[in-house]
């Protein structure tokens, strides 16, 4: 473990669309090697938060600090770069292409130079068998097309993708909201794994159940703000609920 | 989407029924289409009438199908995003004009390739423009430039032909290695490198995954507005090169219209199994597509059918292709 226990803090962060304000100072913090859970009605403002973390929207005010330093992320790739990966809702995989190509996807490997640079197809596909194997239960084929892998196959295929690559945090939004009950379980012990292997996680899940199994810590959002965080050893799904609704003061 | 819960299947059946299974794969005639019926084709055109598999022959439909070719590789590419460029045949016609006058002014053949070559990028340019930073559907963008590009043509031209007389054009029409006319080599020399493009390079990864999922691309970080211009400008820039075969062939540039040339780039994506929503898709196969659809033609005339059934018969091809395509997996 490094300097510090925490990974990214975000400080008083602050975002309106138009006269709909979003997020209202909004502070947490997340810590190295934890599974930290995000929850709150829908509109509270948890997609939105994600997505200033993932670079997807700036902030109006506040600061984040993420590895130890003050981030501004103008564009997805620049959370990519400064280690952060997500997992998006509708999963972000290309159908029709292979496990391989969507695992390397705008990350291709290649041989030669500029302008006989090829794909290192035997590379991507030998490195991408590598990477389903170390992570997935259930592993698809590397040359499979993704249209033919099941729910959980996929979910499988978006968590590596996204804990590869030496990401320091992974943002999964409702990873198992599609999937049945045996895929879920699948999925929830690839998340342990992840953390096991250093990853933090930030988890945003309607699954009460699954938040409290998974997590070690939990922030509950409520119109916008941040209401509340208590470690997930120490509280009940009531009180978590009682935050949620505003029925317990934050 | 509903997913499967069953596992994917593993990639190779038993030996002994694979050849039995794939036959009754419909998907698989679908992905083979082109293939099959350009053998198809040749078989019944060379019991009809014997002269079709004649090297001369031969030599004639290949250099032919060149521009074809040439057009449906860049078509293959804007198909792939998920687009269709129906601009192609008129910009071809814009070039094969540009390349005439900046041949009769100047006298310089490669001066006058060269403005043909940059003339035809320039309208994918516009194209490609229109359709990203526009955000107009593909559709409408092309639909826009088809009748723009041809009514530039005439205007430059006047209406009029300019007969385009060189020895070394004459030579690339004529000429060739073995059976094989030059132009019919420089399309294969094109289809070659699409192919490696296509397959082997992140630009062609990036192509098929802006047509497979723009939003799944686009979240990876692939810049799809950018691949959408990019297709628009290779197709621009064969469409160019497609006119100065024309111009060799013709031996004039003509502002004529070559509607022809776009619905047959078009049926010839088709043919090969390239996916009209993007995504999926070969070189191969669009390039047999057009070999198949100009044996189609030849075969026909050299049967003795009327030139007026052969629009009829690629509109059949085309509609049967495309309803074997709904049967690719």
């Amino acid at each position: 473990m490094t300097a510090t226990e925490d990974l990214l803090t975000v400080e008083e962060v602050s975002l309106s669309f138009g006269a709909v304000k979003a997020l209202r100072e909004v502070s947490l913090t997340l810590r190295r090697g934890e599974i930290t859970a995000l929850v709150g009605d829908n509109g509270a403002g948890k997609s939105t938060l994600v997505r200033c973390m993932s670079g997807i929207h700036r902030p109006d005010a506040g600061e984040m600090t993420f590895d130890g330093d003050v981030v501004t992320f103008r564009t997805p790739d620049d959370a990519r770069d400064a280690g952060i990966e997500t997992v998006h809702q509708n999963l972000a995989l290309v159908e029709d292409l292979t496990v391989w190509q969507n695992l390397f996807l705008n990350r291709e490997k290649t041989i030669g130079a500029f302008p006989f640079r090829l794909l290192d197809r035997r590379g991507m596909k030998r490195d991408a068998g590598r990477m389903v194997s170390a992570l997935a239960v259930n592993v698809p084929a590397v040359t499979s097309r993704v249209r033919r892998l099941s729910g959980g196959q996929r979910q499988a295929v978006s968590i590596c993708r996204a804990a590869s690559f030496s990401s320091k945090l992974v943002i999964m939004d409702e990873p198992t909201a599609a999937l049945g009950v045996q895929e879920t379980a699948k999925v929830e012990e690839l998340i342990r794994k992840l953390r096991d292997d250093g990853h933090a996680v930030l988890l945003i899940s309607h699954n009460f159940e699954q938040v409290l199994r998974l997590s070690d810590h939990v922030w509950v959002m409520r119109a916008g703000r941040c209401v509340g965080g208590r470690r997930t050893a120490t509280t009940t799904g009531e009180e978590v609920v009682g935050l949620i609704t505003g029925a317990i003061p934050a | 989407m509903t997913a499967p819960t069953a596992e994917a299947p593993p990639g190779g059946a038993q030996p002994g029924n694979a050849v039995l299974e794939r036959a009754k794969d419909l998907s698989f005639w679908a992905e083979w289409a082109s293939l099959v019926g350009l053998v198809l084709l040749v078989v019944i055109f060379q019991s009809a009438n014997s002269t079709f598999l004649t090297s001369g022959n031969v030599e004639a439909m290949l250099v032919s199908a060149a521009i074809l070719i040439v057009l449906t590789i860049g078509q293959t590419f804007v198909v792939s995003t998920g687009g269709i460029d129906l601009s192609v045949a008129s910009t071809m016609t814009f070039a094969a004009v540009s390349f005439g006058l900046t041949y009769v002014h100047t006298h310089q053949l490669w001066l006058a390739m060269l403005v043909a070559l940059l003339a035809g990028a320039a309208i994918g340019v516009v194209n490609g423009l229109i359709v990203s930073k526009g955000k107009i559907t593909d559709f409408i963008a092309t639909l826009g430039t088809l009748s723009a590009a041809s009514g530039l043509a005439l205007i430059l031209a006047n209406g009029k032909p300019t007969t385009v007389i060189d020895p070394l054009l004459l030579k690339l029409s004529s000429g060739g290695i073995g059976i094989f006319g030059y132009s019919f080599v420089i399309a294969v020399v094109v289809a070659v490198i699409a192919h490696v493009v296509y397959f082997r390079t992140r630009f062609g990864t990036h192509v098929l995954a802006t047509g497979g999922s723009i939003e799944a691309a686009a979240a990876t970080g692939v810049r799809t507005m950018r691949v959408k211009l990019a297709v628009y400008v290779i197709a621009g820039t064969l469409a160019g090169l497609a006119a100065i075969l024309l111009v060799a062939r013709v031996g004039a540039a003509e502002p004529a219209a070559n509607t022809a040339f776009l619905l047959n780039s078009v049926a010839a994506v088709v043919l090969g199994g390239v996916s009209l929503v993007g995504g999926r898709g070969s070189i191969v196969g669009p390039v047999l597509g057009a070999l198949l659809l100009t044996a189609l033609t030849n075969g026909l005339t050299l049967v003795g059918v009327s030139e007026f059934y052969q629009p009829l018969s690629v509109g059949i091809v085309v509609v049967l292709a495309a309803l074997l395509s709904r049967f690719q997996k």
